[in-house]
């Protein structure tokens, strides 16, 4: 199952580009047909599904890409550095992990206010911890290396070292959490807007647009399948994509499996 | 080991603090915003924002009102909800027990069906059980649990009109059984996928092999060599993502309109009454943590190994 997985995940993954590549075509006014059925107020949702996606992956990609900046930044400077900034970052890992992350999400929510922007501030600092952790125990581990001895006795600075040495090493674990990061951040997106906190009505979101059709249920159910639809491929591509890469990457899970 | 409890629960007196700091910081930076929206649409005339602020407390500068906090918070005071005039440790109560039930079927649906799932799928890979099983949690894990909660709502409440679509319905269990089976398909696809994984692992240590030399049969193997051992790698992680169920009630709380501390936490964000915000938050996180320790513990039990200092 996961070398299926790992053939198929290439072939998985790139629908994304095909969804932007249909947003040419959404431009277009909505409901001059009606794939998907249209909603309460006339709007075709085969067009807003597709502009959905827009928000959607913005929202993955961007906040995803926050957190690892921030998680790779302590993370290396901690691991390198060590001292009492290791103890501060390693404790800000710890009181982050052990707050969920949809909590701490609606507690900047609540800080900002509802908001697509908001969202990205907030799921860009929430999910940092596990890139982190990874970061700073591969760093501990390279750092005594000869390679990175080496670059020291060059006389390398230490800002050099860190990202021309040390950080190429680490990139695989780095982007198999960011995959699964951005999936999740997609996920969160979704559950954000489907509690009224993400982004706000008229711009469609997937989430916002299920929030709608939980009120109307019992009249269009329709309305409810095609969103759902749209999150979940998304997430089960960048999901599967992470596990191919995870295999991809690391030789001794793919032997095993 | 009692020793070991105690220190851990010492331990969480700093973690506490942190967090509260955080939180407090986090709600309370943007002073008023409570007073803001008390009059909804139409802004308040300044006095009345003032006095409303004078009576929540918002006047003062912010290191006083956390110092407040924090010395209400040690007499186990919550502080007053800005709207419901009602403590919130009073509302927190009332919503702890729903909350713990729809968290704790979901759970047990999870790892009832989850585990052997996993395990089944582990001992004969490449079966079409197999397949499905992994291929429905792979399903699972990627599926958002509204989106699920709704399909669900609509098969067997509109279609069906087997259940009830919304609300607590005073407790009555047929109002249980669409959120937590919204809840726990997610974890169950969780549990599932970790105990394969686990199970395929140690199928190749060395000791396994070493049971199936002795001439044990298969079942033997199985039952004292291999599921002993799955439970105690199944534990690390089953714990970590306890945090997403967590974050899930929230979720399925506001979707099936069930009354529990989620709800009641997306409501008071609404509406930025922070008291009760900060405390949900609180509440949340200590329940987490608490999960922890009791992981953290159970690893002694299973794991006869593992000592406490």
């Amino acid at each position: 199952m996961m070398t299926a997985t790992a053939i198929f995940a290439p072939f998985l993954a790139p629908y994304h580009p095909i969804d932007d590549a249909n947003l040419l075509y959404s431009e277009e006014p909505p409901s001059h047909q009606f794939f998907f059925g249209t909603d309460s107020q006339g709007r075709d949702i085969f067009s807003r599904v597709i502009y959905g996606a827009r928000i959607s992956l913005s929202v993955g990609l961007l906040s995803q890409l926050m957190n690892s900046i921030i998680g790779i930044i302590l993370g290396l400077t901690a691991g390198y550095f060590g001292k009492w900034w290791d103890d501060l970052v390693m404790g800000l890992t710890n009181i982050m992990l052990s707050i969920p992350a949809v909590i701490f999400a609606l507690a900047i929510m609540a800080l900002l206010g509802p908001g697509l922007i908001n969202v990205f501030i907030a799921l860009g600092l929430t999910n940092w911890s596990f890139t982190c952790r990874i970061t700073r125990s591969q760093v501990l581990f390279t750092r005594d290396l000869n390679y990175v001895k080496a670059a020291q006795a060059l006389g390398y600075g230490k800002i050099r070292i860190m990202f021309t040495q040390i950080l190429p090493n680490i990139v695989g674990p780095i982007l198999v959490i960011a995959t699964l990061g951005i999936a999740g951040a997609i996920l969160m997106e979704a559950a954000l807007s489907f509690l009224g906190l993400g982004t706000q009505p008229p711009t469609p979101s997937w989430g916002g647009m299920l929030a709608k059709a939980r009120e109307q249920i019992f009249t269009t159910p329709w309305i409810s399948i095609f969103p759902g639809l749209a999150i979940f491929t998304t997430v089960l591509g960048l999901n599967l994509l992470g596990d191919g890469l995870r295999d991809f990457l690391d030789p001794h899970t793919a032997k095993k499996v | 080991m009692f020793a070991y409890t105690v220190r851990r629960m010492l331990q969480f007196i700093p973690t506490i603090f942190a967090i509260t700091l955080i939180i407090f910081l986090l709600l309370n930076v943007l002073p008023g915003n409570a007073a803001l929206m008390a009059g909804g649409k139409n802004r308040l005339p300044p006095e009345v924002m003032e006095k409303l602020k004078e009576r929540w407390g918002l006047n003062k500068p912010i290191h006083v009102r956390y110092m407040l906090y924090m010395k209400d918070l040690a007499q186990g005071d919550l502080g007053t909800s800005f709207f419901a005039r009602e403590k919130v440790s009073q509302m927190l109560a009332s919503r702890l027990w729903p909350t713990l039930k729809l968290a704790c079927t979901a759970l047990l649906i999870a790892c009832i069906l989850g585990i052997p799932l996993g395990f089944y799928s582990a001992l004969r890979q490449g079966t079409w059980v197999d397949t499905i099983t992994m291929v429905g949690a792979v399903s699972g894990v990627s599926m958002p649990q509204f989106w699920l909660g709704l399909l669900l709502m609509f098969l067997f409440s509109v279609q069906f009109k087997l259940l009830p679509t919304f609300g607590y319905g005073e407790g009555a269990a047929i109002n249980l059984i669409l959120p937590s089976l919204t809840l726990g398909v997610g974890y169950m696809a969780l549990l599932a996928r970790t105990t394969r994984a686990a199970v395929v692992e140690i199928l190749t240590q060395d000791y396994v092999r070493t049971a199936r030399a002795k001439g044990l049969t298969e079942i033997w193997v199985n039952r004292k060599h291999v599921f002993r051992n799955t439970l105690v790698l199944l534990l690390t992680s089953a714990g970590l993502q306890f945090g997403s169920l967590i974050g899930e009630t929230v979720v399925v709380e506001t979707l099936f309109s069930w009354p529990g501390i989620g709800s009641l936490l997306v409501n008071s964000i609404f509406y930025r009454d922070t008291p009760v915000t900060q405390g949900c938050i609180l509440v949340i996180i200590i329940g987490f943590l608490i999960i922890n320790l009791v992981v953290d513990l159970l690893y002694g039990v299973i794991d006869p190994r593992i000592k406490y200092q």
